[in-house]
């Protein structure tokens, strides 16, 4: 049951969708894999209560009139299945496809850092609340505390906002002066600044961050630090975005070379894998404008139409200088690196705490000692704070990249495929 | 450098075997020093399944001896090694299976094993989630399961003023002398070999054969199984013959994960994990628990057994190297056995009687079958 395409997209944000719409013309099969039930990555993210852009929700509408794109949502990438094969699942089956060229769209998780209370209910991620609520979480009348870095905050807040929750404080761990220098900078990006005056408010604090999270059985109260005070604020969230980390675990599961943590890709987006490409988020961070040329880039290369891609370069710097400038702006504190508490759990999963991961020298012998990485996620989780707080290499992937059916991992069985 | 003596006993690898001799030797007054490197192995890799096999009266004998001293210490063991009691039911598929279960039946018995044969339907009663239609089963009462890295911890912990342990990596053996990578030379009145595939590195005339194997678990779930379930194929076919094979073998641990085996491969030294290889073991695994593949499988993994060319391990002084004792080659069977391992090794090594349970078997266990003068004989 071993299926064929000439091109296949792993993931549907901005990115993997530009990439098969600038790769469709040409008539080649391409399939797009997506775990999400819809197309749009977590930027645009569709739900009960999100309202998507109008060019996400053109995007959309032009995959759909491409005979020659097949999307599969709500699928994921299983395993390896030998070169230029995959394992992939739905809901209903499990099945292997074999390509010719990819592109790896795979996007970026947000970092999660552990400090006291970070795993009580009631504490998510800076996107994960927005999805949850473009998802239908009801968070009207509820007390919101947002934290982290970056413009994702602003997002977050937004969304809280506009489905009637009381956002009582936006904690910015960057100093007014870096955030101050990053807007005067947004002129050369107009539509940046207008979502940045869109999006300030008067409980937008620099120089803040976290440091514990309280309740008995779920949130009740922050602490945050505020400049040289530590202020104690009662909530029912509280919503953490110290910024993202790319998913490359599948790249490089299939050799692609990892800089700086993030997929190295060429002026083509070509990675050090021939015929593997990558675009987004993956191979650095710069937001959806720069996704979506990266990802056309990438579309054209792949077809080997170098002379359209090239007339795309202008663009990609342009969006490119943007998210240099982002990402000096918001570069982390490492003090919010020193906020777990011997105490504090590392590994959800498996409940192991930073004392008994600290006393470790590496990520295996953590591992093989602690159980820590263990459980369902994998280390998605605690290998990045790992990575992030002890300076651990992290793991390579193993099959399953994530959990997936004892039936669908049969499939790589040769004799039936 | 060469410093004095180290200790009296140098154990080289910290896993379930070395563990298990630290232990022993340390309960007979002597001071150990465990040196281990911190290198996967399989200790951490394997199935933690405490399992009586008959290939040979040998192993017989070492098995039921070694899982009753497990069953012993069982009481003592914190709840961190899952140690449990839950026996292993051996699957017929087919009459000729049938015909071995009630072959090992016997031979089990005469031994004094509580084990019973099972009809298709006392196992469908015992075991629901398995496919209907199978022939019967073999269930031995005394098997058990347990997690390997947490009992070695447990073992090295025991004695601690007796038990010292070095994160350090032995280049070279020169009887009760090792060198470690740092270049320093330790001496002890004897050297304890007992670091399983590794061991051929530091002695190399040790005829000893990896075969790797894979492994998967599950998400957790409600109970499934009772028993660890495991192919009578798995000797019967299986696992016969050189080619590479896989045979039924889940478990459920006490978190409610279920750990699926087995395969073995002879020619390969990858230790990634070889997807066809993967596809096939676990399809075989849904042959017998249809309900598997619905469960979400979290994570798979290789490990390598290390084998002597007749199956059994060589426990004992090596024959040309006075000083140097040897305990290795334990293939599958290293959790199992490591307890009656280190039992006869501290018995060999002090010139005590050895254990009752082994007399009549002790040159079945000797490296002299294949190294020295008598190997050749």
């Amino acid at each position: 049951m071993t299926q064929h395409v000439d091109l296949l997209i792993i993931g549907a944000g901005p990115a993997g969708m530009a990439a098969a719409l600038a790769a469709a013309p040409s008539a080649i099969s391409i399939a797009i894999i997506d775990d999400n039930p819809l197309p749009g990555g977590q930027i645009w993210r569709d739900g009960p209560q999100a309202r998507l852009s109008a060019s996400a929700r053109q995007m959309r509408a032009r995959l759909q009139r491409h005979g020659n794109i097949q999307l599969h949502s709500a699928s994921k990438v299983v395993a390896f299945a030998g070169t230029k094969r995959l394992l992939l699942e739905n809901a209903e089956e499990g099945w292997v496809l074999a390509y010719d060229k990819l592109i790896v769209c795979t996007g970026a998780r947000e970092l999660l850092l552990p400090f006291p209370g970070w795993s009580l209910p009631g504490v998510t991620g800076a996107g994960a609340l927005q999805a949850l609520i473009k998802g239908g979480l009801p968070v009207a009348g509820e007390r919101i505390v947002i934290a982290g870095s970056g413009p994702l905050l602003l997002a977050a807040a937004a969304t809280a906002k506009k489905n009637g929750a009381e956002v009582v404080r936006i904690a910015e761990q960057a100093s007014l002066g870096d955030v101050a220098r990053f807007g005067a900078g947004l002129w050369r990006w107009p539509n940046k600044m207008i979502q940045a005056l869109d999006l300030a408010s008067g409980v937008y604090r620099t120089s803040a961050h976290v440091l514990a999270a309280s309740g008995v059985d779920r949130l009740e109260a922050v602490r945050v630090q505020l400049g040289d005070r530590v202020h104690e604020i009662a909530c029912d969230r509280l919503a953490c975005g110290f910024g993202l980390v790319p998913n490359v675990e599948i790249a490089t599961a299939l050799g692609c070379r990892i800089e700086h943590r993030a997929i190295f890709v060429d002026q083509w987006q070509a990675s050090s894998v021939a015929d593997h490409y990558a675009a987004g988020e993956c191979s650095g961070f710069g937001g959806s404008e720069l996704a979506l040329v990266e990802g056309r880039i990438a579309g054209l290369a792949a077809l080997g139409q170098r002379a359209q891609a090239r007339k795309l370069w202008p663009e990609r710097k342009h969006w490119q200088n943007f998210a240099d400038r982002l990402n000096r702006a918001f570069a982390l504190n490492p003090a919010l690196k020193k906020l777990a508490k011997p105490d504090t759990l590392v590994c959800r999963c498996e409940d192991v705490p930073y004392a008994e991961l600290a006393n470790h020298s590496s990520w295996t012998a953590a591992k093989l000692n602690t159980r820590c990485g263990m459980g369902a996620c994998q280390g998605r989780i605690c290998a990045t704070a790992g990575q992030t707080l002890l300076g651990w290499e992290p793991p390579q992937l193993r099959p399953p990249f994530s959990p997936a059916r004892i039936a669908t991992l049969a499939c790589l069985d040769e004799d039936v495929a | 450098m060469i410093q004095g003596h180290a200790a009296d006993v140098i154990i080289i690898g910290g896993g379930i075997i070395g563990a298990a001799c630290a232990n022993e030797l340390t309960s007979h007054g002597l001071d150990v020093l465990v040196l281990d490197c911190q290198r996967p192995a399989a200790t951490a890799a394997g199935m933690g399944h405490l399992v009586v096999l008959d290939h040979s009266p040998a192993e017989l004998a070492l098995g039921e001896y070694s899982v009753r001293l497990w069953r012993e210490l069982a009481p003592q063991m914190p709840d961190n090694c899952a140690m449990r009691n839950n026996g292993t039911l051996w699957l017929a598929c087919n009459e000729e299976e049938m015909a071995e279960a009630e072959r090992k039946h016997s031979a089990l018995s005469a031994f004094g094993l509580g084990c019973e044969l099972m009809t298709g339907e006392a196992l469908a009663h015992g075991e629901p989630s398995l496919r209907p239609g199978l022939f019967g089963a073999l269930k031995v009462s005394g098997d058990g399961i347990l997690y390997a890295p947490n009992a070695a911890r447990w073992l090295l912990q025991r004695q601690p003023e007796r038990v010292h342990q070095q994160q350090a990596q032995v280049v070279e053996v020169q009887g009760n002398r090792v060198l470690l990578a740092s270049g320093q030379w330790l001496k002890a009145t004897a050297v304890v070999l007992a670091s399983g595939i590794y061991a051929g590195e530091l002695c190399a005339d040790l005829p000893l054969q990896a075969k790797k194997g894979h492994l998967l678990i599950t998400d957790r779930y409600p109970a499934q199984i009772s028993h660890t379930l495991v192919e009578l194929g798995y000797v019967t076919s299986a696992h016969k013959g050189n080619g590479p094979s896989v045979a039924f073998n889940v478990q459920q641990r006490p978190t409610g994960q279920l750990f699926v085996g087995s395969s073995r491969q002879f020619d390969n030294h990858d230790p990634a994990v070889d997807a066809a290889m993967l596809g096939r073991m676990l399809r075989r695994a849904m042959e017998f628990l249809p309900g598997l593949g619905g469960l979400n499988g979290i994570r798979s993994w290789t490990g390598f057994r290390s084998a002597s060319p007749d199956g059994q391990p060589l426990i004992g002084e090596h024959p040309t190297q006075p000083g140097l004792w040897l305990a290795v080659g334990h293939e599958g069977l290293g959790v199992t056995t490591a307890t009656g391992t280190a039992k006869l090794l501290a018995a060999q090594l002090l010139r005590n009687p050895p254990p009752t349970a082994l007399q009549a078997h002790l040159n079945a266990y000797l490296p002299q079958r294949f190294i020295g003068a008598c190997a050749h004989a």
